[in-house]
């Protein structure tokens, strides 16, 4: 629920990006995109090449990233149709930026399912750690967002920061994982708890020979 | 319990490699070519055979589905399949842990598909925000590429058969088939209107069918143990085995295969460790994702957890999504924030649906503090039926049915907070802003 974010002036934008090309692994990496569509259909990479345009901003800026103008303008020359038919795309998708974000993108879950198991801590232990949705901290690291759904629902609550999940939160965890952010660590993604991804809390019901070994069940058809 | 050797998913946990050569261990990939000998007609007729219906949530037949397509493609006009991961119901999360953890199942599965509707490529779209999954995926079509699985003369069949990866950028809505298709022309995902339906014009215009993902992955399985094995799970009309993923209020909250109908109190208790607070402390269930219907107490504890068993308390299977909720909670609340993700989800395209849900979820948001006065209850349920049913796809009745239910079911609730402000604060022409 957050407020609309500031979009940067455009002509500070063009200065900043206007020379915006692919470094030369992205460049390799946008042709692999490409060649997965049939000739004459290059528009179906937008996506893929927005994101990995918003990967190159990122890794240039020290962020997550973002879609400033020019950037999207190169994508769309690199596909072949109108600015417009790009831009659309990028205001209509919430994955794509359209404003800088922090160094972290905090994307807290606060649907139903995570509601109901306390992501209203998950966001308390946030705006205590002085992150304010929809706005990014001072110091520039962190960008708090509510999103919808994350998929995650058997692990509620749950927190999307980059590209990893961290699930199964309290107040306290989520406290741990931004100060262990802000102090340069790497906290380890998925359960915060002791368990083993989704499955029940203290062990398994069910398949317990795949604990240990890979267990092969055809044998019992 | 269903026993563990009838499990499909057998690596849903984790607990070993997903990686090609660990898979092939637990039976994936084994002779695939000698299932595609079968022939392709055969293929579906099994596939109807097992009475698989679609885990997306419309319980569509599965094998009826494929053979919708075009049995002799026209030159140029190939048929495509398109796999639906763009898992965005709220309570979902099974396509989930089959990618990031036996996603050689799916890969096999979309090829037998594949071949089965005469489809010269898949295109599985995985949301954005699947990041790790979707990099176990991609990782896991190229190990099958380089097997030669797939790709040209697939397992040595003679056939020719594509798998690309397509990731979305979060939007709801691109579950929705027909947005997903516009999704992966590079367009704004908004639905389009039907006819013409996929199978018909799809994917680039040509003839498409969109799957579930569990749908697809379960394939292969049925196809070695046959249709009356799958067919052996489950009460009539609602067959085999399926991924139930139980959130909110329960003891041990999880991702469990078991077989369809199972009864809810016997699904919580024999894998959740019960309700938490006990059963007497259940308040509501919303046994199908955010999209259905809530269920009280009472009316879901000896219910089958199946498609016509739910239907009959109400509400649906859906995705099998169960979200659980005791008495501690606050149920308008938990359904304004529902309400609020249909308002934000809406791709708005259509006019009732744009303009209803943002309404809903605000007259949803007085409600919950009782500032409203007891008519706007039912004017709120008379906009839920002006949304419903009209607008191009389903978005607009998701929107509705949970706001119904909660009306429904918990009328004297949102009364009580009426009348404990006392109501009348806030005059109904304000209602809209």
């Amino acid at each position: 629920m957050a407020d609309a974010v500031h979009i940067p002036d455009e002509a500070e934008t063009r200065a900043r990006w206007g020379d915006f090309a692919w470094t030369p692994e992205n460049a390799e990496q946008a042709r692999v995109i490409l060649a997965r569509y049939p000739k004459g259909r290059e528009q179906s990479a937008v996506m893929p090449l927005l994101d990995l345009a918003q990967r190159q901003v990122g890794a240039d800026t020290q962020t997550q990233g973002w879609l400033p103008v020019p950037v999207i303008e190169f994508v769309a020359s690199q596909v072949g149709v109108p600015y417009m038919r790009v831009y659309e795309v990028v205001t209509f998708y919430t994955m794509y930026n359209m404003a800088p974000v922090g160094r972290f993108h905090v994307q807290v879950c606060g649907t139903t399912p995570c509601m109901l198991r306390g992501s209203d801590d998950v966001l308390a232990a946030c705006k205590n750690k002085g992150l304010v949705k929809g706005k990014t901290t001072p110091d520039g690291l962190f960008t708090l967002t509510e999103v919808e759904c994350l998929g995650a629902c058997a692990n509620a609550p749950m927190v999307q920061i980059n590209d990893d999940n961290f699930e199964d939160l309290t107040y306290d965890s989520t406290i741990a994982i931004l100060e262990a952010l802000a102090e340069g660590r790497t906290p380890k993604p998925g359960p915060q708890i002791d368990r083993q991804v989704s499955a029940p809390e203290g062990g398994p019901t069910t398949l317990k020979e795949m604990v240990s070994e890979n267990h092969d069940y055809r044998g019992a058809w | 319990m269903l026993a563990d050797k009838d499990r499909i998913f057998t690596n849903v946990y984790g607990f070993q490699d997903w990686r090609l050569a660990a898979a092939r261990m637990r039976g994936d990939w084994d002779d695939t070519k000698a299932l595609m000998l079968k022939g392709q007609d055969p293929i579906i007729d099994e596939m109807k055979a097992s009475g698989l219906r679609g885990r997306g949530g419309a319980g569509f037949p599965t094998g009826t589905k494929w053979s919708f397509m075009p049995k002799e493609p026209k030159p140029g006009k190939p048929n495509f399949l398109v796999i639906n991961a763009d898992e965005s119901e709220p309570g979902s999360c099974k396509d989930r842990e089959i990618i990031r953890h036996d996603p050689h199942k799916l890969i096999e599965g979309a090829l037998i598909a594949g071949y089965a509707m005469r489809a010269r490529a898949a295109y599985i779209y995985i949301r954005g925000e699947y990041i790790r999954e979707a990099e176990t995926l991609f990782a896991a079509v190229a190990e099958a590429y380089d097997a030669g699985l797939i790709g040209r003369n697939a397992c040595g069949s003679g056939y020719d058969f594509d798998v690309f990866v397509h990731r979305g950028a979060g939007a709801y809505i691109c579950g929705e088939e027909t947005a997903m298709l516009e999704s992966l022309e590079g367009k704004k995902g908004q639905p389009r209107l039907k006819p013409p339906f996929p199978a018909g014009a799809g994917l680039y215009g040509c003839p498409t069918t969109v799957n579930n993902v569990e749908s697809i992955a379960v394939g292969p399985t049925i196809l070695r143990r046959g249709a009356g094995w799958f067919a052996s799970f489950g009460a009539e009309n609602n067959r085999g085995t399926k991924l139930f993923q139980i959130s909110g209020h329960v003891n041990k909250p999880c991702v469990v295969e078991e077989a369809m109908s199972i009864p809810f109190r016997q699904l919580i208790d024999e894998h959740c460790g019960g309700i938490r607070g006990g059963w007497d402390n259940l308040l509501a269930v919303i046994p199908g994702g955010s999209s259905v219907p809530l269920v009280p107490a009472k009316d879901i504890m000896d219910a089958p957890m199946d498609f016509d068993g739910l239907r009959a308390v109400g509400s649906g299977l859906g995705t099998a999504a169960v979200i659980v909720m005791d008495k501690s909670t606050d149920i308008v609340r938990a359904i304004s924030r529902i309400s609020y993700f249909y308002k934000h989800e809406s791709c708005g395209q259509c006019t009732p649906c744009r303009e209803g849900t943002g309404w809903m979820w605000r007259v949803m948001e007085r409600l919950r503090e009782g500032h409203a006065d007891v008519e706007e209850i039912d004017m709120l349920q008379e906009v839920t039926k002006q949304v419903e049913g009209h607008t191009i796809c389903a978005l607009g009745d998701a929107a509705a049915w949970p706001i119904q239910g909660l009306i429904r079911h918990f009328r004297p609730e949102i009364e009580r907070r009426i009348a404990a402000r006392k109501g009348g604060e806030a005059p109904l022409a304000v209602a809209a802003e």
